[in-house]
């Protein structure tokens, strides 16, 4: 289902040089009309190559005015259904409608710590050069190193040791 | 000089580590790398330059852009290395290096423990056996927390956000001064006083009209596998609905090969059996909701066709088959009119509300809409337009396309040194051992772990070969093993002094011939796509995956093909090649397209080339050459290698032995016949 932006709700991003959409999109789909010349639509975003779209969902997921939505792939499904997501900082909320009617909502948890508090150093030794070339990493290996996720394995397993 | 569309903006830059990529391998190694680096500053003096740089926006970028709904390797306190190098070796037919596998099993749950710590939030099961989601704040894995088991190695998430928190943490350990985004890397450029070391990359900016050339003493090169060298089973708007994410253009092995690295088992594909059209996991409903697969009489193939599994001992007789035996039990059904082949998600469901409460009963249907929405939102799209709810009605699985991907469940990919300590072969003992060309290493390991046969070249994720199964948690993990090699290179290497073999004033040409074949011809014809000095990137596409899917067992011949028809695919692969220099690009988003079709090109070679010189059919299921259509365990068990000679354009395939570093009869039942 390629993406397609809503003429009613783009803003462009505001001016910005770059939009959200474009910012995000993996496979760099979506575009700004500047000048309209593209479109019909100045200042509005679109998805230039929609048989390319992975339907991943970033552009949806992050557009701050909702504009972003699925029409899904022409060639192969049935109008009439869609599927909306509203990602939070902690959770995202899906609304699923079917072709018939039926109305789904689900809600999922995305995170539990707050978006940019990851400190990948915090508690974590520091790297020493005599180690280095030790299997394992700087989080040592010892015990399960600390983060407790090192295997050791049972060297008896080794048959050509 | 700001640059303009034809006359580019080039900027030099000078790093020592040079990471291409932004997915889960190059985060990890991101993360593990700025320690070791802040270790040789401070107590070897070195004070090493380090950059990323990623055709994307690492927020979502790589094979987890969109989500994950399980971590598919997880080995935990229960099982052992050993256990898990078996099971990679099993699915891939026997044709795995255990040193690897055996070397990632005991270092990935590091990686998955710190996921968690960032915050991506994982299922767990409480002390009643009852499932909940990750945000329920049970004692966490590193705390002895009980994770969902959707299968022996996989556990369950909720991962929407996967690839946004390994970032955020990899951003941060590298700082974004060090990071670049829209930067595409299309070649790499060797030494020009040793043609086996490695000494830069260019590219360009996808932003920008600027073309960026470095010189890098190390570089990791972790840029995905490679998806649409085959015609999809969708080719209107849905060819972007691939299976693997659309944008891995195969830019790892081929830069690879252009570079001269030996690559390894480029014949091996994976074919997923997946809900069809959709392309949605089958994973959780095989494996947590217990459902079967079978026919459209309701009969499981699995069951019917088990003696199948027979003509290939002993990988058909694993407690789990091999994975492309299992595509094999299907096909037949398929072959013989039996379809559409189904996964029974009525019974499952059904069965599962025998033994539960209300409230577990809208927990599971959460659960099953949730494992598509997490990683495969088209799926849902599928269904809502089709009005399938599945506890109502089945829905279709269908093999898809061919892919090449090394951390999946396939294992084509570069051949990298492994571990020291895990008795790994170190020289070479077979018959074909001479044919082996004299410049590249004997052993499976030469001195820094995960680099390639070119010196300073590393690799991870879906770049290492002969391996798979490695999946998110894996490539991270691969990645931080990547960190360590290049900062103990580096300071090895500390008075190297590298030159790149070509100038950059030709680099540049050659990365912009595409737009001066716009710009010159432009004008020549009133269609722009239409023009006899040009071809579109689109239709360059259009172009191989017809070839690949006629001539190379794609899905127009129910993946079969022989030595002829893969004699005849290189034939118009040659003149591809000779077409992709004419290759236009009207704007810089037609460029990109333009280098990966390039990309995509040499990967489909390799893979022909591959297929073409194993004497055998190892992997049923995935592709069969009729002319060769049997296992051979007596002369194909064994590696096949290649290395590219980029100036004659011609490729090198020889053997190298396989040997078992952990004992594999412990996974066998005895043959039936």
């Amino acid at each position: 289902m390629p993406t397609y932006v809503r003429t009613d709700k783009c803003d462009g991003c505001k001016g910005q040089d770059k939009t959200a959409c474009m910012y995000i999109c993996p496979h760099d789909l979506m575009k700004l009309d500047k000048d309209g010349s593209e479109t019909g639509h100045a200042m509005k975003a679109f998805n230039q190559e929609p048989e390319q779209c992975w339907e991943c969902y970033s552009c949806v997921k992050i557009c701050p005015q909702q504009a972003i939505e699925c029409r899904h792939y022409a060639d192969i499904v049935p109008l009439g259904g869609s599927v909306q997501p509203l990602r939070g900082s902690d959770s995202i909320m899906w609304t699923i409608k079917f072709r018939n009617g039926t109305l789904k909502r689900f809600k999922f948890p995305i995170r539990t710590t707050p978006e940019g508090s990851i400190e990948p150093y915090a508690g974590k030794p520091t790297a020493t050069m005599a180690t280095i070339n030790n299997i394992g990493f700087f989080t040592g290996t010892e015990n399960g190193g600390v983060t407790a996720g090192f295997r050791p394995g049972n060297r008896a397993e080794l048959i050509r040791l | 000089m700001a640059g303009e569309f034809g006359n580019p903006e080039v900027i030099q830059e000078e790093v020592d580590i040079l990471l291409i990529g932004g997915g889960m391998a190059c985060c990890g190694a991101a993360f593990e790398i700025v320690q070791w680096a802040e270790a040789a500053k401070k107590e070897a003096g070195v004070d090493l330059k380090i950059k990323l740089v990623d055709k994307a926006a690492m927020d979502r970028s790589g094979a987890v852009a969109q989500g994950l709904s399980a971590i598919n390797t997880y080995i935990g306190t229960e099982q052992d290395p050993a256990d898990y190098a078996r099971m990679v070796s099993n699915d891939l037919m026997g044709l795995t290096r255990d040193d690897l596998a055996y070397d990632l099993g005991r270092c990935v749950d590091d990686s998955v423990h710190l996921f968690e710590e960032w915050g991506l939030p994982i299922w767990k099961t409480d002390e009643n056996g009852e499932r909940h989601d990750g945000s329920k704040g049970l004692p966490s894995l590193k705390d002895g927390g009980k994770p969902v088991r959707s299968g022996k190695w996989q556990i369950m998430i909720n991962g929407e956000s996967y690839k946004w928190i390994v970032a955020e943490a990899a951003k941060k350990a590298l700082g974004m001064d060090r990071i670049q985004e829209r930067i595409f890397i299309v070649k790499l450029v060797n030494d020009k006083n040793d043609k086996n070391r490695i000494a830069g990359a260019v590219g360009f900016s996808t932003r920008d009209q600027k073309v960026v050339v470095y010189k890098a003493k190390a570089i990791l090169l972790a840029a995905g596998g490679c998806v649409n060298i085959f015609r999809p089973r969708s080719v209107g708007e849905g060819t972007g609905r691939a299976w693997y994410p659309v944008w891995n253009s195969g830019s790892t092995y081929a830069m690879a090969a252009e570079a001269g690295a030996e690559l390894t088992m480029m014949e091996n594909r994976f074919v997923p059996a997946r809900f069809k059209d959709g392309y949605g996991p089958v994973g959780a409903w095989f494996l947590l909701f217990k459902a079967q697969a079978t026919n459209a009489y309701g009969e499981v193939y699995m069951v019917k066709n088990k003696e199948l599994l027979n003509d290939y001992p002993p990988y058909g007789q694993a407690a789990v088959p091999a994975s492309c035996l299992r595509n094999h039990l299907m096909l037949k059904e398929m072959k013989e009119g039996r379809g559409p082949i189904y996964m029974d998600t009525v019974t499952a469901l059904g069965k599962l509300r025998e033994t539960l409460s209300p409230r577990e009963v809208k927990h599971l249907e959460a659960e099953a809409w949730e494992d598509f929405l997490d990683m495969c939102v088209g799926q849902c799209g599928i269904w809502v337009g089709e009005n399938v709810e599945p506890e109502k009605k089945n829905s279709e699985l269908m093999p898809t396309e061919p892919y090449l991907l090394g951390s999946h469940s396939g294992c084509c990919g570069i051949w990298v040194s492994g571990p020291t300590d895990v008795g790994a072969p170190t020289a070479e003992e077979h018959a074909d051992a001479a044919k082996i060309p004299s410049h590249l290493p004997s052993g499976w390991s030469w001195g820094y772990r995960s680099m390639t046969t070119v010196k300073g070249l590393f690799t991870a994720g879906d770049g290492v070969g002969a391996s798979g199964h490695k999946f998110s948690s894996g490539s991270h993990a691969e990645g931080r093993m990547c960190a360590k090699s290049m900062v103990q290179y580096c300071i090895d290497n500390k008075d190297l002094k590298v030159e790149l073999d070509t100038d950059p004033a030709q680099l540049v040409e050659d990365i912009y011939k595409p737009v001066r074949n716009f710009l010159e011809f432009k004008d020549y014809t009133t269609a722009i796509d239409v023009n006899p000095n040009y071809i579109t990137p689109k239709m360059l596409q259009f172009r191989l995956q017809k070839i690949m899917d006629e001539y190379v067992a794609g899905v127009a011949t129910y993946y079969t093909t022989n030595e002829n028809m893969l004699n005849v695919a290189q034939e118009k692969l040659d003149m591809l090649k000779e077409d992709a220099l004419k290759m236009r690009a009207k704007d810089l988003h037609e460029l990109l397209r333009a280098w990966e079709n390039y990309h995509r090109i040499l990967t489909a070679e390799a893979h022909l080339q591959h297929i073409l010189f194993r004497q055998e059919s190892r992997y049923p299921g995935f592709y069969y050459r009729m002319d060769k259509n049997f296992v051979d365990e007596e002369n194909w068990h064994c590696f096949v290698n290649s290395v590219y000679d980029k100036s004659t354009q011609k490729w090198t395939c020889f053997k190298r032995k396989h040997v078992d570093i952990v004992d594999k009869s412990k996974l066998f039942k005895p043959a039936a016949h």
